[in-house]
């Protein structure tokens, strides 16, 4: 015992009288275990890859894929090539997120405010959603959605119809198509309303900062956006007429064609995407709305603002503020959460690429690290802009 | 006269509450009737097969036959006191932890945290002093659950801690390492972590060695949720004032030393509720290792449904995991909650 706590006096006393040995030797010992480790399992990688017969290498991406994608969109078919199939993957992945983040977001924010209303009942309701919703894993939604309620949608030729124009079946949802006549025209018009109002409200503010009057911008916008839009429909003769989906009896099997067809899978996900994800969103617009000090509302009102100006001018540019970091993290979940469209045989880039893809060729290494890579850029793309966002907005204090 | 002001100040104080209030009531009154019957009043809750339900309700009647399934996968029927020994123990420890005092809780502590694990291993596992051994792809259900999400918690504690201290050091190899691979886990989905383990881990161990699939799903669900661990613990790091590193330096303790004396005790207690959020979000993941052919309760359920005999229960089965996962999770986050007030007032 004596001798070893003599002997780690001495190592600590030689430690001490050469500090840089505390700094250098533990960096070059994590560099040493690293490469150790790196290059065993290389090894071993290269020898397991070499035994199976398998090439190493991206080449790959260039051969034919062979399998057919049952929902893309864009056009493909199996001649086209592995590359090709991840586009197709990332594109779905992209789309299904694109719709929950939407969802998400106003169900997110409607459940939100109500969470935070005077009135008990409905508060209480909100609070209800929220832990229900939030509790139950995302996978079970998606498998109760999927399977426990589209799957008992009736067949094709018995579909539900809604509306006379929606039609619902186990094989998806038909909606009619639109059809546009001189499209280009509501474009262009499109494009003009929004840089007259763009100028409108740039000379209202001008005018508002040298003398003070404030012009009523929303309304005045509104009547612009509108205004013009009519007018290019008019003159350009833009029409809209819409193709229903007709069913149709092919060889005793009946399909709808025509319209535009939602797949149930792209249906089960996206729905339970935006419920789970809400309620993460509602807990922050809460947290965003509560975070405000009451000191503020008071402050403006007492300078003569309205209640609609207090809204408008104090408490929305506070409360976003605070809430959009943490909702931006939860769009990074939704679209993490996305690849959970493998579990109900959703084409997101995990079924397609990870899944179909990697089971043809073997690669394992170079598709599961092309897969993260994608998720990863995603990820790091997007919290680089949330720190540019962040410190655009901190606030400055004087 | 009390609860006639109450309505009128809760539910019916200007119109637009009054509209809300109603709409709200009607939504219950099309929805909740329905539900319950379905539920309670019309399902069959007791028979022996799918020929015993009615029809118009819920037949829970599936649920009963298959419980043993649901709870403890395919585990063999005659092994499964090891299973309930194991979680009596648990859980009776936990219990006792409330009721003893300090010097008993700290011997409880270690028996749980260092001793318990290799326990619950050894009975779960078998082959050792005459236990029967039992093949870890026949472990399923709630149990698997359970297992999975203790055990990569335990894992993933002390790998977190590591990392967090790793990210905030002064050496940048060190720094830049925990950096890239906390960024690394938390840029990515699960499942692909899942399929990394499922798929790369193979080729990269030595030809001939078969890792088990339910130790390379741990592996995977611990790199995964370290990487979040240490990003909660980096908090409670930097919620400690720089006071008590310099008051841990003037004493002339070490870098070690001061953290472990004096740091991490500090900061530990500060992140138990974030700790606590994070294992809810692990036992909330754990049904996708179904993606890597591992049955656990989801699976279990999923599978039971496509069994010939039992076909269009799907809903049923659904419902019942749903309230299962509902009651671990809605008591832990409680739990949680109940936590961070008490250190709230306390600071």
């Amino acid at each position: 015992m004596k001798i070893l706590s003599k002997t780690l006096n001495k190592i600590n006393i030689f430690l001490e009288n050469n500090p840089k040995i505390t700094i250098y030797f533990p960096q070059f010992l994590i560099i040493l275990v690293l490469t150790i480790i790196i290059s065993y399992f290389s090894l071993n990688a290269s020898t397991n890859m070499a035994a199976r017969g398998i090439e190493t290498g991206f080449a790959f991406l260039k051969n034919k894929a062979s399998f057919d994608i049952q929902f893309s969109l864009i056009e493909f078919d199996s001649n086209d090539s592995y590359a090709r199939a991840y586009l197709v993957g990332l594109l779905n992945t992209l789309l299904v997120s694109g719709i929950g983040i939407f969802f998400a977001t106003v169900i997110g924010f409607f459940v939100g405010i109500i969470r935070l209303s005077t009135n008990i009942l409905a508060s209480k309701v909100a609070e209800a959603y929220i832990e229900i919703f939030r509790n139950i894993p995302l996978l079970l939604q998606i498998f109760f959605w999927y399977f426990a309620v589209l799957r008992l949608l009736p067949s094709s030729e018995n579909s539900l119809i809604l509306f006379d124009f929606v039609f619902a079946n186990i094989k998806g949802i038909y909606v009619p198509r639109f059809v546009w006549t001189n499209f280009n025209f509501l474009t262009y018009g499109l494009v003009v309303s929004i840089l007259a109002i763009y100028i409108f409200r740039f000379y209202s503010k001008k005018k508002q900062d040298l003398t003070g009057v404030q012009v009523p911008t929303f309304t005045t916008s509104l009547i612009i956006f509108v205004v013009i839009n009519l007018l290019f429909i008019i003159i350009g003769n833009v029409g809209l007429s819409l193709t229903y989906p007709v069913l149709e009896t092919n060889r005793g099997i009946h399909n709808y064609s025509g319209g535009v067809s939602v797949i149930p899978e792209l249906i089960a996900l996206a729905f339970s995407l935006s419920l789970y994800t809400s309620t993460f969103i509602a807990e922050c617009v809460r947290a965003g709305i509560l975070g405000i000090d009451k000191g503020q509302k008071e402050a403006a009102a007492s300078i003569g603002l309205s209640k609609s100006q207090i809204l408008k001018l104090i408490v929305i540019p506070q409360a976003l503020r605070i809430i959009i970091p943490p909702v931006t993290n939860q769009y990074l979940n939704l679209t993490k959460n996305s690849s959970l469209a493998a579990a109900i045989a959703y084409p997101d880039i995990v079924l397609v690429f990870a899944g179909t893809a990697l089971m043809q060729t073997g690669k394992a290494i170079e598709i599961v690290s092309i897969t993260m890579l994608t998720y990863l850029t995603l990820s790091i793309s997007i919290s680089l802009f949330m720190n540019w966002y962040n410190k655009k907005n901190s606030l400055t204090e004087r | 006269m009390n609860l006639v002001n109450w309505t009128r100040k809760n539910l019916f104080s200007n119109w637009h509450d009054t509209l809300l209030t109603f709409i709200i009531l009607f939504l219950f009154y099309i929805s909740i009737p329905p539900l319950l019957s379905w539920m309670f009043f019309d399902a069959t809750f007791f028979g022996t097969s799918k020929k015993d339900c009615s029809g118009t309700g819920a037949c829970w009647v599936f649920i009963q036959v298959w419980l043993k399934r649901f709870t403890y996968g395919m585990y063999p029927n005659d092994q499964i006191w090891r299973i309930d020994l194991a979680f009596i123990i648990f859980f009776f420890v936990i219990g006792a932890y409330f009721f003893v005092n300090t010097k008993i809780k700290k011997i409880l502590f270690i028996f749980l945290t260092i001793i318990f694990p290799f326990l619950a291993i050894f009975l779960f596992h078998g082959g050792l002093f005459g236990l029967e051994e039992v093949e870890t792809r026949v472990w399923g259900g709630l149990f698997l659950t359970l297992f999975i999400s203790v055990f990569s918690i335990i894992f993933c504690f002390p790998i977190g801690v590591l990392l967090a201290m790793g990210r905030r050091s002064k050496l940048p190899v060190i720094r830049y390492f925990s950096i890239g691979f906390i960024e690394l886990w938390r840029g990515v989905p699960l499942i692909t972590v899942l399929f990394m383990a499922a798929v790369m881990f193979p080729v990269f161990l030595p030809s001939g060695t078969n890792l088990d699939k339910l130790v390379r799903v741990i592996i995977a669900i611990t790199l995964f949720e370290s990487a979040y661990i240490a990003e909660v613990i980096r908090g409670g790091l930097q919620a400690i004032p720089k006071g008590q590193y310099d008051a841990a330096n003037s004493l002339g303790m070490g870098y070690w030393k001061s953290h472990i004396l004096i740091i991490l005790p500090q900061a530990l207690k500060i992140v138990i509720p974030g700790v606590a959020n994070t294992f809810i979000a692990l036992f909330k993941d754990t049904p996708l290792i179904l993606v890597v052919g591992l049955m656990e309760l989801l699976g279990m359920v999923n599978m039971a449904k496509t069994n010939p005999a039992w076909l269009g229960l799907a809903t049923e089965g659904y419902v019942f995991a749903a309230i299962v996962y509902f009651i671990f999770c809605f008591a832990m986050s409680r739990y949680s909650l109940r936590l961070e007030k008490q250190l709230k007032t306390s600071n």
